[in-house]
């Protein structure tokens, strides 16, 4: 049997990582009134951490080992 | 320029351009330059999930609840990362058995049972049927509100027009049409379409552009930026409270919880997703750059919802447009005409994408898994006799599409306006997420059998008609209310939407649940309660061990059939000149000159099996190759053990090879292990009776001559003198022995003190030629220094070194001859180390002495007439001394010519020796 590779790993784990951004209680510290630029905080936060969650997707895919 | 006239033209004309981007595909595919086969084109045409929903709809949803649109794109995101392990592995089995949709790819891993193929059709139908609805009103909305510029306002509401009147009719039956013309245009033997996908992904550019071009148009034309909408919305406490809307307007963190998970199955088991993502998959690389590629996608084509949300809710006085609109009534309330029609032209595109995959990818399992297999069942239709089936399929094919349409347009009357376009894009994605138990566990887990799968199957989709489909009728009062709200007869217990009380979820979240544990429980259940039979057993390996198949799967069919009769079954279904060429090929393959000349073995049956499983699925191919090849009936019982054996064969021999080799490197590890212990021994004896043997020598002459002294004592003087001379020269001799064999057996043992120091060998080597310069005075041999200037430092022990220059150096002028003999001593940093050369043109060393002078009591030359004058411990000493430095000591030498004894050590890697490693280069 082939052993997963590294890659695999680091995918599994940003899937993980994922999971946890977006959902509570991570949601809740950010699910609050105040905004940041003008932008609600948590609009900031979904976004922000999604594009986060994409390039590292990315980063590990593309990227050499 | 926003005429009734001037709308259809340009709608028509978009359509001429997505059917010129299809022709083109089409006749590049033709021509085996694809040019979907690209992971670009790939990940774009993924983006046939985000839909009428995402464009109208998403902005609907926002301006009620906030970020509640959003779980829907972070669960696809986090199936996405995955996507390499669950995607590929599906994408693995659908290419080798030749799977052509979703039903096929169930049917096929419960034993190629056409019951699952059925039932999994019929869920996908009903189930989607409330997704196609959307889109319908999404399109025919949009185009009447856009007929009613410039005033803004909302179309009559569903089901109060005459059906002959109603735009969503017509917008149902051009749908169709366009279906039709882009997948059934003919059969193709792997169900691939790859001008529709060209198509679909040019959709998703167009979709994306409308909607970015829209979102900023809001956003910096119509407000002063982002800043200005949330500032301005945060004045007014309706939209306030949807800035933090967690747990309050966009309900509980279970909800979105529960989105989530929802999105995450619907972005693999829609069966368009499955098409497009699975099907339509031309490499399986492709799906590398699809995990952060497409996620980015939803990113980006999200980015501006909410603006447009709130824009939309600030702009219009509250209640007089719908929000799902606000995405096109925005840009229609400034006048912004060429926007505006941007818009209906992304909308267009993001309805008409769906509909296209989704009713093509219907289509193919209304024909294959549930059309077919009952004609060819229902002997009165004496289909197995017709000639050429080619053209029924497609018809089927085509009715399939125009039946889903309508399908799609009635539940539109009927449950259209109770609910918002994502609501009822939810209750889709609920019946979609009813796959994911049977389909999942059906990758990775090789119990589940087909009666657990279709109990999974049958009681998730009753459960979700009941909570979910049941409601959406009663609320549109086509169904009594009476039974939502106090439950059928009157049992409150079993009211659809509070499920035996479980009360204060939202509806989504709560048939999720009881779904979900309805058919996991089932499948699990099912699958445990029965052993699996052995067709099952076949494909269940097949399936779960896809990873370690190479080539084609094996194959059942044991009964010997001509290749003609299996030609022209082939041919009933895909054309007869198709089927020709298909076997005109495969015989060149074979290295048969003909068909005729080919056997009609198991192979080429199996070969059959698969051109027929590309275009009526795998059930109906193999109940038709059943017709003209015997399927030698095999025991139950014979098949599971092959079976068991076959996989538990693989499994066990995989572990031996491991464990074995495992054991071979053990044993030559021991072997080698024994050889030293032996040789060890074998040296400890030579030593002692070396030792023995060279304590002996010195120790009989001083005895012989001390008993020569002793019994004459009127020896002439001058003898006695020259006896007594020798006795002292042998005791010297002796105690030089003695001193060196306890310095190897503490250097052997390790007992030996080292006082390591940084060292310049220079010093060192001068030091050495200077004490030994009387030697090689007394025997008349010069001795020259070519010494570096500068050297590094090595880390040694100065008196040990200077013991191997003394030894290097005594040996030379040992071995020179008197008079002529001459001595070169050199010096020099060589790479990482510093390297001294001791070169002398004595006698020479033949070859295979070489290796031999540095064991211990080795003297070369011939001891019968030379009396060796050392005592062999020497250059063992000193080769263990550089290799205690980490060192080699080693000699070049020829007969005759003389010979260089050097040695090297590594630079010290200390400040110091840096420092003087710098200064040298």
């Amino acid at each position: 049997m082939r052993k997963p590779s590294l890659r695999a790993y680091r995918i599994v784990s940003l899937f993980l990582l994922g999971c946890l951004l977006f959902n509570y209680p991570v949601l809740a510290i950010f699910n609050v009134g105040a905004t940041a630029a003008g932008i609600p905080v948590l609009y900031v936060y979904l976004f922000v951490a999604w594009g986060l969650l994409i390039a590292l997707a990315a980063a590990i895919i593309e990227g050499g080992n | 320029m926003l005429q009734g006239w001037f709308v259809v033209t340009v709608s028509f004309a978009y359509i001429g351009l997505l059917f010129a981007v299809a022709w083109f595909a089409d006749r590049r595919a033709a021509q085996g330059r694809s040019i979907i086969s690209n992971a670009w084109v790939y990940s774009l045409s993924l983006a046939v999930y985000a839909t009428a929903w995402t464009f109208y709809g998403s902005v609907g949803r926002a301006a009620t609840d906030g970020v509640g649109f959003l779980p829907t794109y972070i669960g696809a995101t986090l199936t996405m990362l995955l996507g390499w392990f669950v995607l590929r592995k599906m994408v693995r089995i659908t290419r080798l058995n030749r799977i052509t949709s979703l039903a096929d790819f169930v049917a096929s891993r419960y034993g190629k049972s056409a019951l699952i193929g059925g039932v999994v059709t019929v869920i996908a139908v009903i189930g989607i049927l409330p997704y196609i609805s959307l889109q319908l009103k999404a399109v025919s909305t949009s185009f009447q509100i856009l007929l009613g510029y410039p005033a803004i306002a909302m179309p009559a509401k569903a089901g109060s027009l005459e059906v002959m009147q109603d735009t969503a009719f017509y917008v149902a039956l051009f749908m169709a049409l366009f279906a039709i013309a882009f997948g059934t245009r003919q059969l193709d033997a792997a169900e691939r379409h790859e001008g529709m996908v060209a198509a679909i992904a040019f959709e998703s550019l167009v979709k994306l552009v409308a909607f970015l071009a829209v979102g900023v148009y809001v956003a910096f034309f119509m407000y002063d930026g982002l800043g200005d909408i949330f500032a301005r919305a945060a004045g007014r406490p309706d939209l306030e409270v949807l800035m933090a809307p967690l747990g309050g307007a966009a309900g509980s963190y279970a909800n979105w919880v529960w989105l989530t998970i929802l999105s995450m199955f619907a972005i693999i088991f829609l069966p368009r997703q499955f098409q497009v993502a699975v099907i339509e998959n031309t490499d399986e690389r492709h799906l590398k750059r699809a995990a952060w590629l497409f996620p980015l996608y939803m990113l980006a084509i999200n980015v501006f919802v909410l603006p447009i949300a709130f824009g939309g809710a600030l702009h219009f006085p509250a209640g007089e447009v719908d929000a799902d609109t606000f995405v096109l009534t925005l840009p229609m309330a400034q006048k912004a005409e060429g926007v505006a029609l941007l818009v209906f032209i992304g909308g267009l595109s993001a309805a008409t994408g769906m509909v296209i995959v989704e009713t093509i990818a219907l289509s193919t399992m209304v024909c294959n898994d549930l059309v077919m297999p009952l004609l060819l069942r229902i002997r009165a239709f004496r289909l197995t006799e017709m000639r050429d089936l080619s053209i029924l399929l497609l018809d089927i094919r085509r009715a399939a599409i125009i039946a889903l349409l309508m399908g799609g347009y009635f539940y539109y009357l009927l449950a259209g306006e109770a609910y918002a376009l994502v609501s009822i894009g939810l209750i889709s994605f609920a019946a979609a997420a009813q796959f994911a138990p049977a389909v999942i566990g059906g990758l990775y887990w090789r119990g589940g059998t087909r009666t657990g799968a279709l109990a999974g199957l049958c009681a998730g989709f009753a459960v979700w008609a009941y909570t979910l489909l049941l409601p959406a009728f009663a609320k549109s009062g086509w169904l009594g209310v009476e039974f939502v709200e106090r439950g059928p007869f009157g049992i409150e217990l079993l009211r659809p939407t509070q499920l035996f009380g479980l009360a204060g979820l939202d509806q989504i979240t709560h048939a999720m649940i009881w779904s979900m544990i309805a058919n996991v429980g089932a499948y699990l259940v099912g699958s445990v309660i029965r052993r699996q039979s052995a067709a099952e057993h076949v494909q269940a390996t097949l399936f779960v061990d896809v990873y370690q198949q190479t080539g084609e799967p094996g194959s059942s069919w044991r009964g010997a059939t001509s290749a003609s009769a299996l030609q022209t079954l082939v041919g009933r279904f895909l054309g007869p000149a198709r089927a020709v060429e298909l076997f005109t090929a495969y015989a060149r393959l074979r290295g048969a000159k003909s068909v005729d000349e080919l056997e009609g073995d198991r192979d080429l049956v199996r070969f059959a099996e698969l051109q027929l499983a590309g275009t009526i699925g795998a059930a109906s191919a193999r109940t038709m190759v059943a017709t003209v090849a015997q399927e030698e009936p095999l025991g139950l019982e014979e098949v599971m053990t092959i079976i068991d054996e076959a996989s538990q064969v693989i499994a066990y021999s995989h572990r031996l090879e491991e464990q074995q080799q495992e054991l071979e490197a053990a044993t030559q590890e021991l072997k080698a292990a024994n050889e030293r212990l032996k040789e060890l021994d074998r040296l400890k004896d030579d030593f002692i009776s070396t030792v023995t043997h060279e304590l002996r020598t010195p120790l009989t002459s001083i005895r012989a001559f001390s008993e020569i002294l002793h019994d004459n004592p009127d020896l002439d003087p001058a003898e006695r003198q020259r006896f007594l001379g020798l006795v002292i020269r042998e005791s010297e001799r002796l105690t030089r022995l003695i001193n060196q064999v306890l310095d190897l057996a503490k250097i052997e043992s390790g007992l030996a003190e080292w006082r390591t120091a940084e060292l310049d060998l220079r010093e060192i080597a001068l030091e050495a030629v200077n004490a030994t310069s009387a030697i090689f005075k007394s025997r008349g041999v010069t001795v020259e220094t070519r010494l570096a200037a500068r050297v590094p430092l090595v880390l040694a022990d100065r008196d040990r070194l200077m013991q191997v220059l003394l030894n290097l150096l005594s040996n030379a002028a040992k071995f020179c001859t008197p008079g002529t003999g001459r001595v070169e001593v050199r010096l020099a940093a060589d790479g990482g180390a510093v390297r001294v050369d001791v070169q002398d043109n004595g006698v020479g060393i033949s070859r295979e002495n070489q290796a031999l002078i540095f064991e211990k009591f080795r003297q070369v030359g011939d001891t019968l007439t030379d009396k060796p004058s050392g005592t062999g411990l020497g250059l063992a000493i000193c080769r263990r001394i550089v290799g205690h430095f980490g060192g080699r000591l080693w000699v070049e030498s020829e007969p005759g010519r003389g010979s260089v004894f050097s040695f090297d050590l590594p630079v010290a890697t200390g400040a110091r020796g840096a420092e003087r490693l710098v200064a040298n280069a």
